[in-house]
């Protein structure tokens, strides 16, 4: 069989059982394994910009942000249903993305870096200063479940709503590799590796770029919806400098550049964070150990450590 | 009348301490490009190991010694240890100083406790100068007095000696001054280290106007970082006059318009990075 094909039955193959353990689970499991899929998708967004483009944002929580917000404000002021609130959401996230993209992409190399970073803080501040829209730092909160317009599925519960975060999570992923698998994703690669020789090929380089920046950005809304549902509430917090290197962090972890390793790096670190913080009141000291551990030996990340282990020992 | 000397004397007084924060991170940008987050730490840790050597001895000038050479110490062994090894990694290094400041807030909140603390004044800096009038905080002149003099002395070491002319050569060709026979990793550490004393002693002084609290260490790196690019990475005079820039900006704009608080440093930032991504004074 094809390679790809192989990855294809091992990823419905994940998903079906992982469906199937949403029945088994504890509550306090499953709600786990939910917060772990919010970040993988939000990690799957972030990914196509940092590692299939090389533009290393630092400010993907505002996307984030934006699309639990816009999403919240619906469900309260609007409509409780599922899909109007992610349709604004999505659009809202792109829109944001798309200003700040037109100002980001001014820049380049470290100061695409440092602009990333304040237009995440603006955003956290406008978040924290807005009180009449968004409740200043005390939020938006009381907001319900959703109405799927579906019969059959009820995510009043959270085994129920566990089967909608992860179909929207395998929704993210599966649009996600036909981005990446489509010329479109190609040549995002190729920019990542010589902008100039794409620009002598004729691609329009920025456009490209831009591009790349929005649908990054509207993956990450996707991630708000899910996220502003489940919780029912949403801070500035979650818009802040802390959200977004977390997420920077769960792609190199896993893997930038690669399709999974932005999964394996968000349910990795999302486990941790619970695991570590039942047993000590010093988990900021072990997540700020995991950003220089992570930086000192696994730069390229557990994907791709493994990916070159294994190459190794075939060719030897 | 009063209102506005006090804010002039407030955004003064704010970009000298500015000023010594910035300059250190501007400079070490310039030789080594290290964007390095932990500096808001190096303030941080001035602050409290300031508040520790006050309180045991009383001294407030041997709290600012003790601190600068605690924390020169330490930076100099974040450089060796860490940051070197990620370097030309950018995005790397701003992950990894990232790490290292979560870690030492992490540990300075567990060894300092999380309530906000101000470091005593010495005696004859409490109270305020009459003149013409109006008051003036004794403390806040003392500290503008000492920011241009630190400026002034950075200025002369950097311009007129010889270990500044090194300097200088590094930020423009690190390896042409490698190549010539200069110990270069030997100035980066020096250099490293100056910055994170500079940041110490910054804590010290900055932890008598504004107090020192968790939190503190992010608040300081962004707005240095504000700092740095509306001057100029790497630029020296940038960094000073940046930091008059954003002093006054942000004591002005709070005091005029207090519900945009949070948007003084971040919106003149980014109009920056989008108009002149260089700064003012630094070379493209």
């Amino acid at each position: 069989m094809r390679p790809s094909l192989v990855a294809g039955a091992v990823a419905v193959a994940v998903f079906a059982v992982a469906a199937a353990l949403g029945g088994l689970l504890s509550s306090y499991s499953t709600g786990l394994l939910i917060d772990c899929l919010i970040f993988a998708v939000l990690a799957l967004g972030l990914n196509l910009l940092l590692g299939q483009t090389g533009l290393p944002s630092l400010g993907h929580a505002a996307y984030f942000g934006v699309g639990a917000y816009t999403a919240g404000l619906v469900m309260l002021h609007v409509s409780d249903s599922f899909w109007w609130g992610a349709a604004a959401a999505i659009a809202a996230s792109m829109a944001v993305g798309a200003v700040y993209g037109l100002l980001a992409l001014r820049t380049s190399g470290v100061y695409f870096l440092i602009i990333t970073l304040a237009l995440g803080q603006i955003t956290f501040a406008i978040a924290f200063s807005w009180r009449s829209l968004t409740g200043g730092d005390d939020g938006l909160r009381g907001i319900g479940r959703p109405d799927l317009g579906l019969p059959g599925l009820n995510v009043d519960t959270t085994a129920g709503y566990y089967l909608l975060a992860l179909a929207a999570a395998a929704a993210a992923l599966l649009l996600m590799r036909l981005i990446v698998r489509s010329p479109f994703g190609e040549a995002l690669r190729g920019i990542h590796q010589n902008p100039d020789r794409m620009a002598a090929l004729g691609y329009n380089v920025w456009l490209y770029k831009f591009l790349a920046f929005v649908i990054s950005a509207g993956f990450a809304g996707w991630a708000g919806v899910i996220f502003v549902y489940y919780k029912g509430f949403i801070s500035p917090e979650a818009v802040g400098i802390v959200v977004s290197a977390e997420v920077t962090l769960m792609v190199i972890v896993g893997g930038a550049g690669t399709l999974i390793g932005p999964f394996l790096g968000a349910f990795l670190v999302v486990f941790m964070s619970h695991v570590v913080s039942g047993y000590t009141d010093r988990w900021l000291t072990v997540l700020g150990l995991l950003y220089i551990c992570v930086m000192l030996f696994a730069p390229k990340g557990i994907v791709t450590l493994v990916g070159d282990a294994w190459r190794a020992r075939r060719s030897a | 009348m009063a209102f506005y000397t006090i804010q002039i004397l407030n955004g003064l007084s704010l970009a000298m301490l500015l000023f010594l924060i910035a300059s250190g991170l501007s400079v070490i940008f310039g030789l080594m490009r290290i964007i390095n987050l932990a500096h808001g730490s190096f303030y941080l840790l001035g602050g409290y190991i300031g508040l520790s050597v006050l309180n045991q001895t009383g001294s407030f000038w041997l709290a600012i010694l003790v601190a600068a050479a605690l924390v020169a110490v330490i930076g100099m062994v974040l450089q060796r240890v860490l940051l070197e090894r990620v370097h030309g990694n950018e995005l790397g290094q701003v992950l990894m100083s990232f790490g290292v400041l979560l870690v030492i807030s992490d540990l300075a909140l567990w060894f300092w406790g999380g309530l906000p603390q101000t470091l005593d004044r010495p005696d004859f800096l409490d109270g305020a100068l009459r003149f013409a009038g109006l008051f003036f905080p004794k403390y806040r002149v003392a500290l503008i007095v000492c920011g241009f003099a630190v400026a002034l002395a950075i200025w002369l070491i950097i311009e007129r000696t010889r270990i500044g002319a090194v300097i200088r050569a590094g930020v423009d060709d690190a390896d042409m001054v490698r190549a010539i026979g200069f110990d270069i990793k030997m100035i980066f550490l020096l250099v490293f280290g100056a910055g994170a004393a500079l940041a110490g002693a910054a804590g010290v002084l900055g932890g008598a106007m504004l107090g020192i609290y968790p939190g503190a260490d992010f608040e300081v790196v962004l707005q240095a970082f504000a700092v740095v690019v509306i001057g100029g990475l790497g630029s020296l005079r940038g960094a000073f006059v940046g930091s008059l820039l954003i002093g006054f900006s942000d004591t002005i704009g709070k005091a005029l318009l207090p519900e945009f608080a949070m948007f003084t440093i971040f919106v003149p930032m980014v109009a920056m990075l989008v108009i002149r991504p260089e700064g003012l004074f630094g070379r493209a």
